[in-house]
């Protein structure tokens, strides 16, 4: 009884990757082998169960890697690729750059305010993340909120273009992804034992010093999973530059979603979908690799 | 001629008026918002001294070590460290290092690094780094332990690890913080003996931070017994355990018996004391002997300076009789709780020389309690 319990349990977590996150990948992965075709759905080969197993494997036999070729061979999505890749590299950098001061402070905080501070990390989950982006338009427009402020005090005398540039992408992503980094640098600053820190002073290291090769390096957990939680939603980002990033920000999420709906190329949008996926899965196992290496270590 | 306790030290330089002091604590006051941790504290520490801070928690006297390693600054007052004021010098430029209560060995290095860590920042070479390290790793017997991490160690390895990290430095100071307490009680009694070694052998003045006060006399050359933030008495063991100040001295060092009275007959270098418990107390007392006649005093007496016997003793002071209460066999003395008539109970204790005892005393029994006059001590306090 307990084990039959305890195999529901586990398998539990299983049934539900294997329903919502293995199938539908494999629905794309045989869609990226097809040929677009005007029909609905618009790819061929077809599977016709009921034709049986002969019709099965001359469909598998029609399988194409013509769409990784083109993909892969035109610079539109190479670009792409590469442009998402570098909108993601510095967001992450923008984000730890302001999100570990935030988790320091936190974390340095009395110990009667840290739970508020972290409430205040949160609240804006509170609000829908769409409705949070559509806010950042109504500021950074020309003549949105910021540049009324700036002209009103006398700053500027011409409207700032932030809106629809790559600056505006670099706000969102920060903006929205901000409580991904601050968190779990945080969670491991805050159980950070503060005479290690003390201990390095008495031992000769100025304050600065004593940052650097302590708090710092054991913030490394929480610092490389702050990096990965926002740069892996990050390159695949379609709503903040199709929002906030115009038509000349070009990210593999826009370009994706235009070979779906714009251009109804299902195998070219699955193909980009699993190339993104393969660049996605090295920093995945990096990071995993990073944990296990991090529990093994006990902390 | 007379001397207290059983010790006898020939290292007293707070007696010698030339000597200077090493550290000097001079009207120190540390207040942490309305909270006074250290109230107007005066203190003098000599070199190579083993110093004690004894104290319950919240006395004050952790504050003090950290005031001394630079993490706390003085609200006001200053403290001197051979001869030089310490007042705005950050903990890393302070020649003084510490060994922390936690041991706060750097979880993410191994014990070489981790003792390495200090010499490295004091930017001395490398291959020297390796020799100091070699030879402070042979002193603490842990040389196969070298490439271990902290969490691979024992908690008695650790707390090495962080001693020698502590003095691989040389400092002028060692300040230790609680160093014993995380040890059980027999690896504690071990590491007393080879702390103090450790001491001698390297010629450091170390100050301690104990609420453990078995480790303050075993250990040191002088305790400073706190209590709110000040110093209640300094002394050696012997003179803080045989002639106290106060009872809060007497009560907080070992056990005590204290009997309150009335001054009643005072001559030169003796007193006689009515008891509470109706029966008269013969003390001596010295010179500095301030109380008169009608004044509240109290004697205060430790269990093992009282002679327990059937019989009354030809005496007409310092004599009582009472009911055993209790009885604690130790093994190498046995603890009489003794319930006076009065109701008041008395704590004496017997050596257990011989391994067999005619006739031993019950529950119940009615036996005399007796003392000699400089038995106790008359607490003005």
């Amino acid at each position: 009884m307990g084990n039959f319990f305890k195999r529901v349990t586990i398998g539990l977590p299983y049934l539900w990757l294997c329903l919502l996150f293995l199938l539908p990948f494999l629905i794309v992965l045989r869609v990226s082998f097809s040929e677009p075709v005007l029909a609905m759905p618009p790819f061929a080969p077809q599977f016709d169960l009921s034709e049986g197993w002969q019709a099965f494997t001359d469909a598998v036999s029609r399988f194409t890697l013509y769409n990784f070729q083109f993909v892969l061979e035109d610079s539109l999505y190479t670009n792409a690729y590469l442009s998402s890749l570098r909108i993601a590299l510095i967001s992450t950098f923008l984000t730890l750059v302001i999100g570990f001061p935030l988790a320091y402070g936190m974390s340095r905080a009395p110990m009667t305010i840290r739970p508020m501070l972290l409430m205040l990390v949160i609240l804006p989950f509170w609000t829908s993340f769409l409705i949070r982006v559509y806010a950042w338009i109504g500021i950074l427009k020309p003549e949105g909120l910021m540049n009324q402020f700036l002209m009103g005090a006398g700053i500027i005398s011409t409207p700032l273009r932030i809106y629809n540039t790559e600056i505006a992408v670099y706000i969102g992503i920060v903006y929205s992804y901000l409580p991904f980094m601050v968190l779990p640098i945080y969670a491991t600053l805050e159980k950070m034992d503060y005479s290690y820190v003390e201990a390095a002073r008495d031992l000769g290291c100025s304050a600065l010093g004593a940052f650097w090769k302590i708090t710092a390096r054991l913030a490394l957990p929480g610092v490389l999973a702050g990096c990965f939680l926002v740069f892996i939603p990050a390159i695949g980002e379609f709503v903040i530059p199709e929002l906030l990033g115009g038509s000349r920000t070009l990210m593999i999420g826009k370009t994706l979603w235009s070979e779906f709906f714009n251009n109804r190329d299902w195998p070219v949008a699955s193909t980009v979908a699993i190339i993104l996926l393969a660049i996605l899965v090295v920093p995945i196992v990096l990071f995993q690799n990073a944990q296990a290496r991090a529990a093994e270590a006990g902390r | 001629m007379k001397s207290l306790g059983s010790t006898r030290r020939s290292f007293t330089p707070w007696l010698d008026k030339e000597t200077k002091p090493y550290i000097s604590f001079q009207n120190v006051t540390k207040k942490f918002g309305d909270f006074v941790a250290v109230d107007n504290l005066t203190l003098n520490i000599y070199e190579r001294e083993f110093y004690s801070l004894l104290g319950p928690s919240g006395c004050g006297k952790t504050t003090l070590l950290r005031m001394l390693a630079g993490f706390e600054e003085p609200t006001s007052g200053e403290i001197f460290l051979d001869g030089v004021s310490l007042k705005g010098v950050p903990p890393h430029k302070r020649p003084v290092n510490m060994m922390f209560q936690s041991y706060a060995l750097f979880p993410h290095m191994s014990v070489r690094d981790n003792i390495g860590f200090g010499l490295k920042q004091a930017g001395i070479a490398k291959a020297q780094i390796t020799e100091r390290v070699d030879a402070i790793l042979k002193l603490v017997k842990l040389e196969e332990f070298a490439k271990r991490k902290p969490d691979q160690l024992s908690g008695g390895q650790r707390q090495r690890v962080a001693l020698a990290r502590s003095v691989v430095l040389r400092p002028k100071l060692l300040l230790l913080d609680e160093p014993l307490g995380a040890l059980d009680k027999k690896l504690r009694e071990e590491t007393q003996f080879e702390l103090m070694d450790l001491q001698h052998e390297l010629g450091l003045t170390f100050m301690i931070v104990t609420h453990d006060q078995e480790e303050a006399m075993t250990m040191s050359d002088r305790i400073a017994v706190m209590d709110k933030g000040t110093v209640i008495q300094t002394g050696t063991p012997a003179e803080i355990y045989e002639a106290p100040n106060s009872r809060y001295v007497a009560d907080f060092i070992g056990t005590v018996n204290t009997l309150e009275g009335k001054v009643k007959e005072k001559a030169a270098g003796k007193v006689k004391i009515v008891g509470k418990d109706g029966f008269t107390i013969e003390a001596a007392t010295t010179d500095q002997f301030a109380l008169n006649t009608d004044d509240t005093a109290w004697f205060s007496i430790r269990p093992e300076k009282i002679k327990v016997s059937r019989s009354k003793p030809d005496k007409q002071t310092n004599a009582v009789e009472g009911e055993v209460w209790d009885i604690g066999y130790l093994g190498d003395m046995t603890l009489f709780n003794v319930m006076l008539d009065s109701g008041t109970i008395m704590r004496a204790s017997v050596l257990n020389a011989k391994r067999t005892v005619d006739d031993p005393i019950g529950y119940e029994d009615r036996i005399w309690l007796s003392f000699e006059p400089d038995a106790g001590i008359v607490l003005e306090r």
